[in-house]
């Protein structure tokens, strides 16, 4: 009898199985190079002939086989079935898999992915809202095709009317002081996504993407750098003015930033120190050593090995401390005119932090950036993606109505994101966020999901850690690069916006909006009596 | 929908006026109501134009307390009118038991009080007056300052002015100044406060029209002004807006279309005031409306002011003549009280402008 083996990976606990119909197969090897994970390969197995004829009682046949190893497993992305000319192999999500369990029996570490949470246990309560205060007879709806409609939010500082420090001069209003700088942007940010974390066809094309959008289709969007820096030539480029440059606590890209600043011809569209993402809140980034490649070490200044940004900046005596002087540096470095702002993950602890940036006297906060649980990652420990972090929608609402309490919403606006758009509704999703208080809204996985990602929130893929990104897209392996159609991203982002424009429009025609509807709440509505309860909107069934 | 009108002249004139006015845009009524605020008054109240006039109408039991208050805090009564009241059987009304409308004189410990102490006075005695009413559904304070009076009722509009006996012209009760809408609030609950003119301090203002932003300008509101309170209608914000604005911030009236529907931002850019504008339109976008709106608004200066959404998706329209100056939701109404006016000059204003009727009774037409 043979010998079973338990004690060790078997295919039965990978989460994905290679189904694959050796009848289809004309082995052309298309499959084996497709793979970037190496979970398959060509091989050549032994079988019985039945053939009385033959002389000989066995034969060789050429087979594709599943490679099973902690390293190198299917990860379902499905690049095999897609170049297979004949559809001879396919992955199979395996419901019995206990892969991360045996990884972490035989590796005695943390199992790392990238991507997303892939637990969804709590339902999405963006989908359970709906767009309830619809127009009609005396407050008519608007045109969305005819009427004008001002899709713009302030990002920056706004002070209260009476602290403009406004004075009349025959009839007119005069400044007498210099004020915050504000700047007027398209309520959908490029999230912050470094170089490094994507590949530099995916980074190029969304500052290209950035910059038609702001040039030809007169959409002010902005994109915000990611810590990772940012290619000299562009920070000197008039192209800068549309970037939001990161800073968070590795510093990563700042050197070169730096050195390039008085070379600049034109103020970056604002300053974002990250604090916290919300994907992995209370981890720092992480950019394992397989994806610092050659470009990503000049630009940040770094060896090849894994960057850690720290969980927290660190200062001297607090962290409150070294924040406050990071911001005043921030904005002291560009002679108070690009706005700064902050962003963190969404927790519990979010409407204290919003409170005391509302109450600081310095003004120094131009923005909060408030990261909701379901957001993505490059990389991050399963146990953080899946197990920590908040849910964006009721703590914008509580930053929003805690604003409103003080009488001091709008003061430093709110943009929210993490997991716009899972259910395929971007354009909703961020008209509701607004409705419940938020400026505007900023989105990574939107844009990764429109260049070509084919990874889920149920398991798929999700190995933007490895650097072997099977689209290209968080990957740093040349070959795998070059998958990626620079243009045709950029073109398909730039399609996507005027797209979530056109549908902007849809949803603020029959309320009656030609403005952004920030903190309509009344025009919204929920299914759902706890969410009615909890975001103060009305409950309709 | 609302019908609105403001009617100023160089003489003063009787409330019938007004109810001649919106008799012929009887269409937009729906015999819910009529309300209408008299300033720079004549008649019997002319020579009281500094002392405050308060207008109420209470049961016996609110008549009492406020009554009490106002005595407690220090007012004396120097003179009291009352309408005739005709309570034929069949009107259409539900009046209030008792209506006041009192000239007081200020407490002594105010006789050297500078005009903002005073003004502070009237305006805490006026919400103590409302809350202590509001609390046992006593009454309702209409107006509490000088040289205005303000009626509101529940009913036919027709029959509400023969109940007061507004039909007959009378020279006790005049002003040069009325506002006048025939109608309630339907919106809503049938509520009394709801119905247009609203007044503060000087400041009345009434809409046609629906204010779509009125969540946003009632949560920012709300922590803006004490005397902002009510919110009964979404109208009310914008006389608010035009408050805060004016008396609290002191900004020149030509910014209220800036606040309300500011410029979009590529219009702002291309003018030599765009940091002015650009920082009102971000500090103020919380009292910016949107919605059909048009508004008909008296400043403390006795002015009058009109002004638009920034669709322009309600009628108004101005006429006049060398004595008077009437602005209203539909012409045939001015074409009642000025028939022999040039029509020429009629002016129908844009949804980018401010329409100002000086005291001499000019009209000046602001472009946003």
């Amino acid at each position: 009898m043979a010998s079973v083996r338990i004690n060790e990976l078997h295919k039965g606990d990978l989460p994905w199985i290679i189904e694959y119909d050796e009848s289809k197969c004309i082995q052309c090897g298309r499959c084996t190079a497709a793979c970037s994970f190496n979970a398959i390969y060509p091989a050549a197995e032994t079988r019985r002939t039945n053939s009385i004829a033959s002389k000989n009682k066995t034969e060789r046949v050429l087979v594709i086989k599943q490679n099973i190893s902690l390293e190198n497993y299917c990860r379902g992305c499905g690049m095999c079935a897609n170049v297979c000319p004949n559809g001879a192999i396919k992955a199979i999500r395996n419901k019995d898999d206990k892969y991360s369990v045996v990884y972490r029996a035989i590796k005695a570490d943390s199992f790392k992915k990238g991507g997303r949470s892939n637990l969804n246990t709590e339902g999405r309560t963006l989908d359970k809202i709906k767009v309830g205060r619809i127009s009609q007879m005396t407050d008519p709806s608007l045109d969305a095709q005819r009427h004008t409609f001002e899709l713009k939010t302030p990002f920056g500082r706004v002070l209260k009317a009476d602290k403009l420090n406004f004075d009349i001069r025959d009839g007119e209003i005069i400044e007498t002081a210099q004020l915050p700088p504000v700047r007027w942007i398209y309520p959908v940010i490029f999230g912050d996504m470094s170089i490094g974390a994507v590949s530099w066809r995916m980074w190029e094309a969304m500052a290209i993407a950035t910059a038609y959008l702001n040039e030809v289709m007169g959409i002010p969007i902005c994109m915000c750098t990611g810590e990772g820096g940012i290619p000299t030539k562009l920070l000197k480029s008039r192209y800068a003015k549309y970037m939001i440059l990161q800073i968070a606590s590795g510093h990563f890209g700042w050197n070169r930033i730096l050195k390039a600043m008085p070379d600049m011809t034109e103020d970056p569209a604002g300053i974002l120190i990250k604090i916290g993402q919300g994907a992995k809140p209370g981890d720092g980034g992480l950019l394992l050593a397989s994806k610092v490649a050659r470009y990503v070490q000049e630009i940040r200044g770094v060896p090849k090995a894994d960057l850690l940004s720290p969980p927290t900046h660190q200062g001297l005596y607090s962290i409150e401390e070294s924040v406050q002087k990071m911001f005043l540096s921030m904005n002291a470095a560009f002679k108070f005119k690009v706005p700064v702002a902050i962003k963190v993950a969404a927790s519990v602890t979010s409407v204290s932090v919003y409170n005391n940036l509302l109450r600081d006297p310095y003004n120094i906060v131009g923005g909060f950036f408030l990261d909701g649980l379901a957001a993505g990652t490059g990389a991050a420990h399963e146990i953080s993606l899946n197990h920590t972090g908040h849910p964006i929608t009721s703590k914008l609402r509580d930053c929003y109505l805690a604003a409103v309490h003080q009488g001091r919403q709008g003061e430093i606006p709110l943009f929210a994101g993490g997991g716009l758009g899972q259910s395929g509704s971007f354009a909703a999703d961020a008209f509701k966020l607004i409705c419940l208080g938020a400026n505007g809204v900023f989105t990574g996985r939107m844009l990764m999901e429109i260049a070509g990602c084919v990874g889920n929130d149920t398991g798929k893929c999700n190995a933007c850690n490895t650097g072997l990104c099977p689209a290209g897209i968080a990957a740093q392996n040349d070959n795998l690069v070059k998958r990626l159609d620079v243009d045709k991203v950029a073109q398909n982002l730039v399609n996507y916006i005027l797209a979530t424009d056109i549908e902007l429009k849809k949803l603020m025609a029959p309320i009656g909006c030609s403005t952004l509807p920030i903190g309509r709440s009344d025009a919204l509505i929920t299914v759902d009596k706890h969410i009615s309860n909890r975001l103060d909107i009305q409950y309709g069934c | 929908m609302c019908r609105i009108g403001a009617i100023k002249s160089k003489s003063k004139f009787h409330p019938s006026v007004a109810l001649k006015l919106m008799r012929s845009q009887q269409e937009g009524h729906d015999d819910s109501g009529f309300a209408f605020v008299m300033q720079d008054m004549g008649g019997i109240f002319e020579n009281y134009k500094d002392l405050p006039l308060l207008s109420m109408a209470a049961t016996v039991e609110g008549t009492r307390l406020a009554e009490d208050i106002l005595r407690e805090i220090g007012f004396s009564r120097v003179m009291q009118w009352s309408p005739n009241i005709n309570n034929r059987k069949g009107l259409k009304i539900e009046a209030m038991p008792n209506y006041i409308f009192e000239v007081l004189q200020y407490p002594k410990s105010y006789k050297h009080a500078t005009k903002q102490e005073k003004e502070e006075l009237l305006i805490d005695t006026s919400i103590r007056l409302r809350k202590t009413l509001d609390e046992i559904s006593a009454g309702f304070i209409y107006s509490f300052w000088p040289d205005t009076l303000t009626l509101k009722e529940i009913g036919s509009p027709r029959d509400i002015g023969t109940y007061f006996d507004l039909w007959e012209e009378n020279k006790d009760l005049t002003s040069s100044i009325i506002t006048a809408q025939c109608r309630q609030n339907t919106n809503y609950d049938i509520v009394r406060y709801a119905a247009h003119p609203f007044f503060l301090e000087g400041y009345t203002g009434l809409v046609n029209g629906e204010n779509t932003f009125y969540e946003k300008n009632k949560f920012y509101q709300q922590k803006l002004y004490k005397g902002y309170i009510g919110f009964e209608s979404d109208s009310q914000c914008l006389l608010y807006t035009l408050h805060y604005m004016n008396k609290i911030l002191k900004w020149p009236l030509k910014y209220f279309k800036h606040i309300i529907t500011p410029l979009e931002y590529d219009e702002i850019i291309k003018r030599e005031d765009k940091e002015i504008l650009l920082r009102i339109k971000a500090s103020l976008s919380h009292l910016e409306i949107n919605g059909p709106n048009t508004l008909l608004a008296v400043t403390p200066d006795k002015e009058l002011m009109c002004v638009c959404d920034s669709k322009k998706l309600r009628p108004v329209v101005i006429g006049r003549n060398e004595n008077t100056v009437i602005m209203t939701s539909e012409v045939e109404g001015i074409n009642d009280l000025l028939p022999n006016r040039d029509i020429t000059k009629d002016i129908y204003p844009n949804e980018r402008e401010t329409i100002i009727v000086r005291n001499d009774l000019t009209v000046e037409r602001w472009p946003q």
